[in-house]
């Protein structure tokens, strides 16, 4: 057998695996450091799912209300995330987000205008104060382009429609990774001293989900594979408003801006019954009546909050138990319904892209008929851990930033928060890495002999006949996670789906392909569900030993928090083959930032 | 609904050919739908570009019967479907595989944009714009870069010597954002003149028609553009004043300068 060699090779101070709003913004820090900085993204530069964000991006600037500041926006987070969250991140996070939503404005966005021109802000679920800084509903297109036109202008380099496949190691320490150009095929080796993950979710191995191809987990089992710890992987968000209808466009979402500007759920006796799901932990905070949660909208300190707008966990849940109930609508949602309550001209202006995506792909017109809407698998809270000033992992020479990192969030994200986070740890993250590589003054090196298995094995599926469908195992796979891994759980069913989803892994491996190396989907999705498969295992393996419900993870027989697990971590890690669970106690919050929750 | 007819050009930029599929539809669906479904059972290895399958990516471009369209937003019961349906690649880029081609000239060309540069901050460290001056130039912003206005120019369309001096629609939307930002200071005029061939556009609007945000291309873009590049040919101190009274336009107050075509017809060629 003859080795097989990758002639291309690149050097790099800084590697960043990712383009969506994480990615970039690390990428734009090392590069201001200094650092030789290389972004590799699977999609072409600027397509990452950030482009997808609708509702905004959430920073405590205090424009609409200015009683908000960081440590509402802190104590907020904390509480939507069930107190699981890491305390650092959620503090740094707070008081950093107003100056990077500034930075955005400085590097070219535009976002909406309050009356005396500055930068408006607007109500989302778990969100004290209107705090997202927005663009209609296209928020994410803004970040995505203002951020690539800055790399671009910077000269970072971008090594665009490139899938990485692993992490090369030596002795411990990361030292960049092996990928495959998608268009040739051919593999290509990053030899860098410092890598970024800034891969984001794992959706796709979901049915019903907002996600899109890109998804597939990559970075969370790039990590793992190579050593690093995973915590959070069993909390999943299911965002509340996903399409129902038509079946083509099941699960793409509908945006929280919706309720944020004055939409309600009902169900099909057309009550708001998200007023009989309002939790004890929110009580005190939410209106109980009808009249309190419209004049809210526009009176926050004289009334209470509307239910509609409790965090996305409440509300996925609510909708669930009322289509369970039989009050479901026609295509087994139920209704959203803004244009009762607002003048179409209000409606197409604050929601230029769910008007158009309603009207284009379903045939429905949001400003004059309620919208059908369910749950959708979301976002994962889940991720590589890391340490929050750097976005360093366990692993030396690994970081971490987005929604590949776990922590930020706890069990539950609020809506906003995430866009957030990304400019927030991205840039951290890319500081991290770039003092991590000032330090070093050689390049690593690079074994060949590990480079050479992986390619081989990645080649493996083309020599092969007779094997299975990639596409097969895919639907199998998400047919697995959608019916036992979903929003409401139970240890029967976890247990089923471990030994599933084994199978799945096993017949994963074994797939065969058609066709050549160049622009082959077939043979894309033969490795992506390398890392769905590991990824749909570690979501599995730490719901089941999560006996309690929390933020995204719900079990039907376990269904109150426990105390006593709202104070440990389940760590995911991989050794020799097997996957390991360990719960692990959080870090302490200091006194002054738990007095916030005394009251 | 029945099965359709599909002709799905095949191939790579060595050349290719129209392939008939008979693929299954369900209600409601789009032209992506459909080509994934034949991805997933007939032809694991055709190749196609896409992301968020709901407009907002600008990845999945293609011919459909001839129409440069997203496929994630053609629904099926727009086609008459009795008739085969068509999808060819993008046509002015180079090929790299079935429906996929080589769309990194709009790559090239944008790193050669001068950098957005903005004026300093107010006293109170904020930057105070008014929304009907964000309005304008926020429709720019709303470009996915699908690229179908770079596609259908003719400019580059038929000429592929011109792709080297010519930025395409997209890339004039892209300076007509910075040159109407409210917060810019950079002068990309003899720029646009002298090397990004402006006044190559002959405004035929072919770029408008097919613009899946629906911005107005030509007439809110290209033609104040070429207006303005009129301008600095002639006098500096025009432009400067019109961006200094843009800024300090008391809200309430009409655009300085409405987009209009007078002037343009001689600015162009
Ligand atoms: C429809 C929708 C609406 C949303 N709205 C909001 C909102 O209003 N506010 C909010 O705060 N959040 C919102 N979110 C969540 C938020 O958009 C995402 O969590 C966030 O954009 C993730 O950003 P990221 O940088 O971590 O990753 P992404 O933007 O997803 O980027 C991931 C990058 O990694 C690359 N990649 C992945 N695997 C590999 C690999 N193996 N090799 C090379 N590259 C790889 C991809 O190509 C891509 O470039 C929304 C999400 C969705 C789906
Ligand atoms: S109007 Fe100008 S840019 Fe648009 S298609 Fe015609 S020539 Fe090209
Ligand atoms: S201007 Fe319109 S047609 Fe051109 S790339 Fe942007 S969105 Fe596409
Ligand atoms: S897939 Fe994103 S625009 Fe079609």
């Amino acid at each position: 057998m003859t080795t097989i060699t990758v002639d291309e090779v690149h050097d790099l101070d800084v590697l960043v695996i990712g383009a969506g709003g994480a990615g970039i913004r690390a990428a734009i820090a090392a590069k201001s450091e200094g650092a030789s900085t290389g972004l590799v993204c699977k999609s072409l530069f600027g397509k990452a799912h950030t482009v997808m964000a609708e509702g905004g991006i959430a920073a405590s600037m205090g424009n609409v209300y200015p009683e908000d500041n960081w440590r509402v926006h802190f104590r907020d987070t904390m509480r939507g995330g069930k107190m699981l969250n890491n305390w650092r991140m959620a503090q740094l996070h707070a008081q950093e987000a107003p100056d990077r939503v500034r930075e955005l404005e400085e590097w070219g966005a535009l976002f909406d205008r309050t009356p005396d021109g500055r930068i408006l802000q607007r109500d989302f679920g778990g969100h004290r104060y209107a705090r997202l800084a927005h663009v209609g509903d296209r928020t994410g297109l803004e970040l995505i382009r203002t951020l690539q036109n800055k790399a671009t202008s910077l000269d970072v380099r971008v090594f665009m429609e490139c899938t990485i496949l692993r992490l090369l190691t030596d002795a411990n320490r990361v030292v960049g990774a092996l990928g495959y150009w998608r268009e040739s095929g051919k593999f290509v080796v990053f030899r860098a001293k410092a890598t970024v993950l800034a891969t984001g979710g794992v959706g796709k191995a979901y049915k019903i989900t907002s996600n899109s191809w890109e998804y597939t987990g990559d970075g969370h089992s790039l990590a793992l594979w190579a050593g690093a710890d995973l915590i959070d992987m069993e909390f999943l968000q299911f965002h509340p408003t996903g399409m129902v209808w038509p079946p083509s466009v099941r699960g793409l979402l509908v945006t929280e801006g919706v309720r944020g500007d004055g939409g309600v759920l009902k169900n099909s006796d057309g009550k708001r019954f998200m007023f009989d799901y309002v939790p004890e932990m929110f009580r005190a905070e939410t209106a109980d009546t009808e009249e309190e949660a419209d004049r809210w909208y526009t009176d926050k300190v004289g009334a209470r909050r509307t239910p509609d707008l409790l965090p996305r966990d409440e509300v996925a849940r609510a909708i669930n138990s009322e289509i369970k109930a039989g009050r479901g609508s026609p295509h087994g949602g139920v209704f959203l319904d803004i244009a009762s309550r607002r003048d179409p001209e209000y409606i197409k202006r604050r929601l230029p892209s769910m008007y158009h995506q309603f009207k284009q792909l379903a045939g429905v017109d949001i400003t004059t008929e309620p919208m059908e809407v369910g749950p959708t698998c979301h976002y994962m809270m889940g991720g590589v851990r890391v340490d929050p000033d750097t976005g360093a992992s366990s692993l030396p020479g690994l970081f971490a930033a987005g929604e590949v990192a776990g922590g930020m969030h706890g069990s539950n994200r609020l809506g906003g928060n995430s866009l957030s986070d990304l400019v927030v740890f991205g840039r951290r993250a890319g500081l991290g890495a770039a003092a991590a590589a000032a330090a070093m003054s050689d390049m690593p090196s690079i074994d060949p002999a590990q480079v050479d298995s992986l390619a081989r094995e990645a080649l493996s599926v083309f020599d092969r006949s007779g094997g299975t469908n990639p596409y097969e195992v895919h639907r199998k796979l998400q047919e697995c996670m959608q019916s036992l891994v979903g929003i409401v759980r139970t240890g029967d069913e976890l247990e089923e789906a471990q030994g599933r989803l084994e199978e799945i892994q096993r017949e994963a491996s074994v797939a065969s392909v058609e066709g050549h190396l160049q622009y082959n989907p077939g043979w894309h999705l033969a490795m992506d569900l390398r890392s769905m498969t590991t990824v749909a295992r570690c979501i599995a393996m730490a719901a089941l030993v999560r006996k309690e419900s929390r933020g995204g993870h719900t079990r039907d027989d376990y269904p109150q928090p426990d105390p006593e697990l709202g104070k440990v971590n389940m760590v995911v890690r991989y050794n020799d083959g097997e996957l390991t669970v360990t719960p692990e106690p959080l870090p302490v919050m200091p006194d002054d930032l738990a007095e916030l929750f005394k009251s | 609904m029945a099965d359709v007819t599909m002709r799905v050009w095949r191939g790579t930029e060595d050349g290719g050919s129209f392939q008939e599929y008979q693929v299954h539809a369900e209600d409601g669906e789009v032209v992506l739908d459909l080509v994934h479904r034949l991805q997933a059972t007939q032809a694991n290895d055709l190749a196609v570009r896409w992301n968020c399958k709901a407009g907002k990516c600008g990845s999945c471009s293609a011919e459909i019967n001839g129409m440069p369209k997203l496929m994630c937003m053609t629904r099926m019961n727009t086609l008459d479907v009795s008739q085969p349906i068509t999808i060819a690649p993008m046509r002015t880029f180079p090929i790299i595989r079935d429906l996929v081609t080589d769309v990194s000239f709009n790559y090239e060309m944008a790193k050669q944009v001068p950098a957005f540069t903005p004026r300093a901050r107010e006293a109170d460290g904020t930057y105070r714009m008014d929304q009907k001056d964000v309005d304008r130039a926020q429709e720019f912003h709303k470009c996915i870069e699908c690229f179908l206005c770079q596609n259908v120019c003719h400019v580059i369309r038929d000429h592929e010597e011109n792709k080297g001096r010519y930025a395409g629609p997209r890339l004039f939307v892209r300076y007509a954002e910075l040159e109407m930002h409210p917060l810019d200071t950079n002068d990309r005029r003899q720029l646009l003149r002298k090397r990004m061939g402006l006044g190559m556009c002959n405004i035929t609007k072919c770029c408008t028609e097919v613009c899946p945000e629906e911005i107005h291309i030509t007439d809110n873009a290209i033609i104040p553009l070429k207006e303005r590049v009129v301008d600095a040919s002639y006098d500096p101190l025009v432009w400067l004043g019109r961006k200094i009274a843009r800024r300090i336009r008391p809200s309430g107050a009409p655009p300085a300068q409405a987009p209009g075509r007078a002037q343009t017809e001689s600015a162009a060629g």
